[in-house]
């Protein structure tokens, strides 16, 4: 009877994450394409609902909401359905895709697709190879098989980019690195594109009135082409089209010295932009968090390196561990049961809550910057595998994306609400994947950190150059 | 030989749309082999012969400017779009046929094209809504051209042809559909090309070439 309480509850919570998912794809990603094919949007939106559905379960294992043994059936139903999802369907339908827009194979699609997909599943296999993460006493498509890899993949997505967030973002919000741009500056700049574009018209102007009079005089104007035609060509002397060709090539260096001035008046005016929200004061805040975000970052930095070299895996999760020293440092005395629960309810509800915000943002603005409407539906699937990785990995305190790990929130968990994630999952390495996180963590930063470095030291001298 | 002022056309629309095939078409009369994402504003020019036939031909290079982008881009980039928009002569609306949103998304391409002459600062001051008497006014002549034709099933080209008819109470433009990889749509004699050539013709047209509000002629067809 419980039982069936607790079912109907879980399924109206994931019908209506379903529809939050729906409303999402509908209002910010496609707003200004058209939506061809709704299988796209339904695998979209039933990723998100399982997602946000083990988050939810978590949640409920903290606050022992519900029958624990319903409590397990849910988490084990759920997980295999986000794999059969992931690992299945998606890939499928990425495949599907990317081969209906290649025009050659369109007449066997399917064919194709299949292909690609059984491609997938090998190099998917293959992974779990080198890898230290699997204990021989388990069957070929177990569920511990699957998640160690997507485990693996999704570690190391997750991984790269939190180290790259660790440092973009004090970057971004933090004015001390915002360049002086006047408003003399981007006009000079825009004069300068004016003048390229002038000179490129009046060559072109010059080559379409020459191809005109070769065309009017009956002249063939193709390019040599062959063996007898570069024969030909070193003998007579066609004028005409070598003049075209020397021409051609000065107008394609002037188009791109065209196409790099666009962008950067363009950079410039998004730098002039934040240089006047930054006196604002939604700017001023977010560039004081700026500065506690760096020192977060480095001081995650530094302990990443300290956990590699010492070769150290935390043994107690940050909770108890603060709880144990206000006792003993400080001498207060509380009930540390009741209050660790309540802090690791608060603690994971703000992670989970800012790495929604922040996947849908980022999801939101990576969608924007590469779509096309060609495309568009082979990228919202990649997309919703990633965000599916997310779900199974793990995030961490920063918070930037969703990733619930199941193998590092367990970290973060005091111990006697791990035995659930632990049941589940069997026996995976967790310390592996802790170890892995660590060192991925580390090599993005330190290359975002010089990435960045080169990017800021490169622009101003571009502006030097007259 | 033209020794004129420059005669200036913007190719608007949104991104993928075929605007890059359209203009090599339109220009070099041969399909575009490669089209690959525009990135800032691509020109070509085609040489036209106003008036062909009669004894007042002249010839006239029509610059096309091929501005990249979406309307939802970033505030940054419409800033530096809006370089382009200066001291135009006519504008060509590009929309693909199989995709409803880039036909819808042309109001906001001509709020923004055409808005840009209305406020000196060169700042953005609408809110974006839609407001017809601003249009009253216009004489840049305008063209809309439907593209990727030849994707649409033979059943539902009417009901696809009919998505550009808002327009028409607003602007009163010529309409062309057609596909940017066969050339024979715009075969000299067809009546796109015909079209186009009255288009291009509509342009030097007008007394005082400038931008709009400078002329007092309200001429839109050419007679």
């Amino acid at each position: 009877m419980s039982f069936l309480i607790d079912s109907s509850i879980m399924i109206t919570s994931q019908i209506l994450f379903f529809g939050f998912g729906w409303l999402f794809f509908m209002r910010q990603l496609f707003k200004d394409y058209e939506i061809r094919q709704y299988v796209v949007q339904v695998i979209f939106s039933v990723t998100f609902a399982f997602s946000c559905t083990m988050f939810e379960l978590i949640i409920f294992e903290i606050l022992g909401v519900l029958n624990s043994s319903s409590r397990y059936f849910h988490w084990k139903m759920n997980l295999c359905v986000i794999l059969l999802i992931l690992v299945f369907m998606v890939p499928f339908y990425i495949g599907y895709f990317i081969v209906s827009n290649i025009r050659l194979l369109h007449k066997q699609r399917l064919l194709f697709s299949c292909l690609l997909w059984l491609t997938f599943m090998y190099f998917f296999w293959k992974l779990g190879d080198p890898f230290p993460i699997l204990s021989p006493k388990h069957g070929i498509l177990s569920i511990e098989q699957l998640i160690s890899r997507v485990g693996v993949i999704g570690v190391t997505l997750m991984a790269l980019l939190s180290g790259f967030g660790a440092v973009n973002c004090p970057y971004t919000y933090m004015s001390y690195f915002l360049r002086n741009v006047t408003d003399t500056d981007i006009l000079a700049l825009e004069r300068r594109l004016l003048q390229t574009m002038d000179m490129i018209i009046s060559k072109k102007k010059r080559m379409a009135m020459a191809r005109r009079t070769m065309f009017q005089k009956g002249e063939v104007h193709n390019k040599p082409s062959g063996f007898w035609g570069m024969i030909k060509s070193v003998t007579t002397s066609a004028s005409g089209s070598e003049n075209l060709t020397l021409i051609q090539q000065e107008v394609d260096a002037l188009e791109e010295l065209s196409r790099q001035l666009f962008l950067e008046t363009a950079d410039l005016y998004a730098t002039k932009e934040r240089i006047e929200y930054s006196k604002t004061f939604k700017g001023k805040y977010f560039n004081f968090l700026g500065y506690f975000f760096s020192i977060y970052c480095v001081w995650k930095i530094f302990m990443a390196t300290i956990n590699i070299v010492f070769d150290r895996v935390g043994k107690t999760d940050p909770v108890t561990r603060g709880i144990e020293i206000t006792v003993n440092y400080l001498g207060i005395q509380f009930d540390v049961k009741f209050w660790s629960q309540h802090i690791s309810f608060i603690l994971v509800g703000i992670i989970i809550v800012t790495s929604i915000r922040g996947l849908l943002i980022t999801l939101t603005k990576f969608f924007y910057a590469i779509s096309s409407s060609k495309s568009s539906n082979v990228i919202v699937l990649l997309l919703a595998q990633i965000m599916s990785h997310f779900w199974i990995n793990s995030f961490d305190l920063q918070g930037m994306y969703f990733v619930s790990s199941v193998l590092l929130i367990r970290m973060s968990m005091p111990l006697e609400y791990r035995t659930i994630i632990t049941e589940v999952l069997g026996e995976l390495q967790f310390n592996f994947y802790h170890r892995w996180f660590d060192v991925i963590f580390l090599v993005s930063a330190l290359s975002s950190i010089l990435f960045l470095y080169l990017a800021h030291k490169q622009a101003p001298e571009k502006q030097m150059a007259p | 030989m033209a020794s004129l002022d420059r005669v200036k056309v913007l190719v608007l629309g949104d991104s993928g749309v075929g605007k890059s095939s359209l203009v090599h078409l339109l220009c070099q009369n041969q399909v575009l082999g490669n089209p690959s994402w525009t990135v800032g504003c691509s020109v070509d020019v085609r040489v036209h012969d106003y008036k062909e036939g009669t004894p007042e031909e002249k010839t006239y290079y029509i610059e096309l400017w091929d501005v990249g982008g979406s309307v939802g881009s970033a505030s940054s980039v419409k800033s530096t779009r809006a370089v382009f928009y200066n001291s135009v002569n006519g504008i060509i609306f590009v929309h693909d046929l199989t995709n409803k949103k880039s036909s819808q998304n042309l109001r906001r391409w001509s709020l923004e094209a055409l808005n840009r002459d209305l406020v000196p600062t060169g700042v953005l001051v609408t809110n974006g809504d839609y407001d017809q008497e601003q249009f009253a006014d216009n004489q840049i002549p305008l063209l809309v051209i439907g593209t990727k034709l030849d994707q649409i099933h033979e059943t539902k080209r009417h009901e696809v042809l009919t998505r550009t008819a808002f327009l028409a109470e607003d602007f009163n433009p010529e309409e062309i559909n057609l596909d940017c990889t066969n050339p024979r749509y715009l075969a000299a004699g067809s009546s796109n090309a015909v079209k186009l050539s009255r288009f291009f013709d509509k342009i030097p047209g007008f007394p005082d070439r400038k931008r709009f509000g400078a002329g007092t002629l309200k001429s839109l067809h050419y007679d």
